[in-house]
């Protein structure tokens, strides 16, 4: 049965909340028509509105009311459709959330999921397509997690409910209408693992989040010409899967990292700074690093397209830098027509990729 | 109640009387309190330090009502919450060194005090973040039908932040078993009220506006406090938020173990109206003139408690070298 990855989170919500009587699941839009994008329907019906239910807009003060629900034993699930709205509470997820099992001496465990929706296109702008996954790695006590395919999201939320941690649980909107078929013989990795969606030998591609789609296209382009790329799925940023990426790296000796959030001061520099001090010198080119620049994410469509890294450049910035050897013009086309913009605008979803990843 | 003062009370039959129990409990905090100003230069105590001399009366009037299992969340002045509540003389010293006999293993010091065996569930000196947690442990209470109540102690200054009126908004909304004590001793570090709050201000229409029930009353004098919680605490446990204002007098500087009378912030008035306001002093009069005991028996009273505390503070510092040692001899 093939679901899309809305229909996966809720599934993944469905089962928690039908397994553990202290798995509970709030948010602004949880208990309204809208459902999160449709990934909380039909679970305050079949739960009832103690276990699902509709918060005041006090998203800080509803923070941390999760952490003291989460002390007194109960997993709940905190939601925000806009990530950018988590800031209001960045109070209480930095100095309250991420500390308090520290401070009571490990203790207390905090099993909480603050689920974030990052925004993209259609005039999401400064505000409501912000990706903070660089922001809370950077706090120690906070696991952060950023799923990139919807059976990914249906094990990474399982898994976050189930964690005895608490989860940042960064999630793309444009993953939403993702396709993939619901398969009980994947052996899925654990949370802090990261995932190899395609092998190969030529050249590292390490991304999060849609990130990973877009790499999975620019791997698609690239084996027309008989480039074998590999794939990393991070699924895990904080703590991020080292050792599969090093692994990786070590076989390829090229990497390129992409990033849903600003290059400065985020993940591709992290990831970039422990494989220069492991790879030094078995690298045969400097690592290629792709994200948004700093400016804050226009509302405007047109100056979108120059915020966000688009395949056509990103295609001819590896052929540069790498010293590929294809045809840039003929790589594009392959591009266009295997993956065609669904308007001129390029900022809508396009869900060409489809399942199984 | 505390470990140790439960037994020492249990030993005379004159020592029944609660009063005496308040004032006991009292004298233990002050003397911790006394003791950790003392010892303060000796550098032994390597955090900062919000000491509670003045605002006793609070903590053991509320906390006189409260049994083991219901839950107490205080702010950065929290050592007479935690005494108060059953808490460890021994184990709240030790956090304040650093040492992980500590109640929080040495990680959290005097600001972030916790111990959830006996309910004591989070200090938070982030200025009225506390009553959030507050307001999840109430749920969590409420969710499991427990009949347990959550007392968040906060201070003035709490009013002035958005976390206050967002809680007490989730509080009146889920009808939560939480009882705010708010511990107006009308500074904020070194500002005087007049400066944060208008002068047209009305708490009590501010907070019943808000759907949560108010009470106001004094805070020096423990029987007062005492009696005010009775009356409202039933309310409470069956799911009734209510938001107690007391007033309090803060005798020692905002951080640190000194006076500060010095500094001028506050009127020479002001300052001795302390000596009628203060609630060991206050209590101690009323018992020898009332003859529930005898100025005697208080004073033997008085050298037990300050006995102990000293001996936690000796046994505290052996334990300590002893672990050092031990942890050195094992790297």
């Amino acid at each position: 049965m093939s679901l899309t990855y809305t229909q996966f989170i809720n599934k993944a919500f469905d089962e928690s909340l039908r397994d553990d009587a202290r798995v509970l699941l709030f948010g602004l839009g949880v208990g309204d028509v809208g459902a999160v994008f449709g990934s909380t329907a039909n679970l305050q019906s079949k739960y009832g509105s103690d276990r699902v239910f509709e918060i005041p807009l006090s998203e800080n003060a509803v923070t941390g009311m999760a952490l003291g629900l989460a002390i007194q034993g109960f997993r709940p699930v905190m939601m925000h459709q806009r990530a950018d709205f988590s800031f209001t509470s960045a109070e209480q997820i930095i100095n309250r959330v991420a500390k308090t099992a520290y401070m009571s001496g490990d203790i207390y465990k905090v099993s909480l999921v603050i689920r974030m929706i990052v925004g993209r296109g259609w005039g999401q702008g400064p505000t409501h397509a912000q990706s903070p996954h660089a922001i809370f790695s950077h706090i120690p006590g906070l696991r952060v997690v950023a799923p990139a395919t919807p059976m990914d999201g249906y094990h990474l939320m399982k898994e976050s409910i189930y964690s005895n941690n608490p989860v940042i649980f960064i999630e793309h909107r444009w993953l939403h209408q993702t396709v993939e078929k619901a398969n009980n013989e994947i052996i899925m990795p654990n949370i802090n693992e990261a995932r190899i969606m395609k092998s190969g030998i030529d050249l590292t591609l390490i991304s999060l989040s849609y990130g990973v789609i877009e790499c999975l296209k620019i791997a698609e382009v690239l084996g027309e010409f008989n480039l074998k790329v590999e794939v990393i799925n991070l699924r895990s940023i904080q703590p991020w899967d080292k050792s599969t990426v090093i692994q990786s790296v070590t076989k390829t000796k090229k990497a390129m990292i992409l990033d849903t959030g600003h290059i400065e001061f985020g993940l591709t520099g992290e990831i970039s700074s422990v494989l220069y001090s492991e790879l030094f010198n078995s690298m045969s080119h400097p690592i290629l690093r792709f994200g948004l620049p700093m400016e804050p994410t226009p509302s405007s469509a047109a100056l979108a397209i120059d915020h966000y890294p688009s395949i056509e450049n990103m295609l001819q910035k590896i052929k540069i830098h790498f010293g590929f050897k294809f045809d840039l013009k003929d790589a594009i086309k392959i591009f266009v027509d295997k993956f065609p913009y669904k308007t001129k605008h390029q900022d809508q979803p396009d869900v060409g990729v489809i399942g199984p990843f | 109640m505390n470990q140790y003062l439960k037994s020492l009370l249990e030993k005379n039959s004159a020592f029944k009387d609660p009063r005496v129990h308040m004032f006991a409990n009292i004298q233990l905090i002050r003397s911790i309190e006394l003791l950790i100003s003392e010892k303060y230069e000796e550098q032994i105590f390597r955090c900062p330090v919000h000491l509670s001399i003045g605002q006793e009366a609070i903590a053991v009037g509320v906390s006189m009502h409260l049994t083991l299992n219901d839950k107490v969340v205080s702010t950065h002045r929290s050592h007479a919450h935690y005494i108060a509540k059953g808490g460890d003389v021994f184990r709240m010293l030790s956090e304040l060194i650093g040492s992980p006999l500590g109640c929080c293993k040495g990680r959290g010091g005097s600001m972030h005090i916790f111990d959830n065996s006996v309910g004591f569930m989070a200090s938070v000196p982030i200025v009225g973040s506390s009553l959030p947690i507050a307001i999840g442990l109430a749920l969590a209470e409420k969710n499991l039908n427990s009949k347990n109540l959550v007392v968040a102690f906060i201070g003035d200054a709490a009013l002035e932040t958005g976390a206050f009126y967002e809680s007490l908004n989730l509080a009146a909304l889920k009808e939560l078993p939480i009882l705010i004590v708010l511990e107006d001793n009308g500074y904020s570090t070194f500002s005087n009220k007049s400066v944060r709050w208008p002068a047209s201000k009305n708490v009590r229409e501010t907070i019943q506006g808000m759907g949560v029930s108010y009470l106001q009353g004094n805070g020096d004098y423990v029987e007062d406090v005492y009696k005010n919680v009775s009356k409202i605490i039933s309310r409470v446990r069956s799911n009734q938020p209510i938001l107690l204002n007391l007033e309090t007098f803060r005798r020692y500087e905002h951080c640190g173990p000194n006076l500060d009378d010095k500094l001028g912030y506050r009127s020479k008035t002001e300052l001795e109206s302390y000596l009628e306001r203060d609630p060991l002093k206050i209590l101690e009069d009323k018992l020898v003139a009332s003859g529930v005991v005898s100025k005697i028996i208080i004073e033997d009273l008085v050298n037990d408690i300050d006995g102990y505390v000293k001996n936690s503070f000796m046994s505290m510092k052996i334990h300590n070298n002893n672990y050092l040692a031990e942890f050195k001899a094992s790297h």
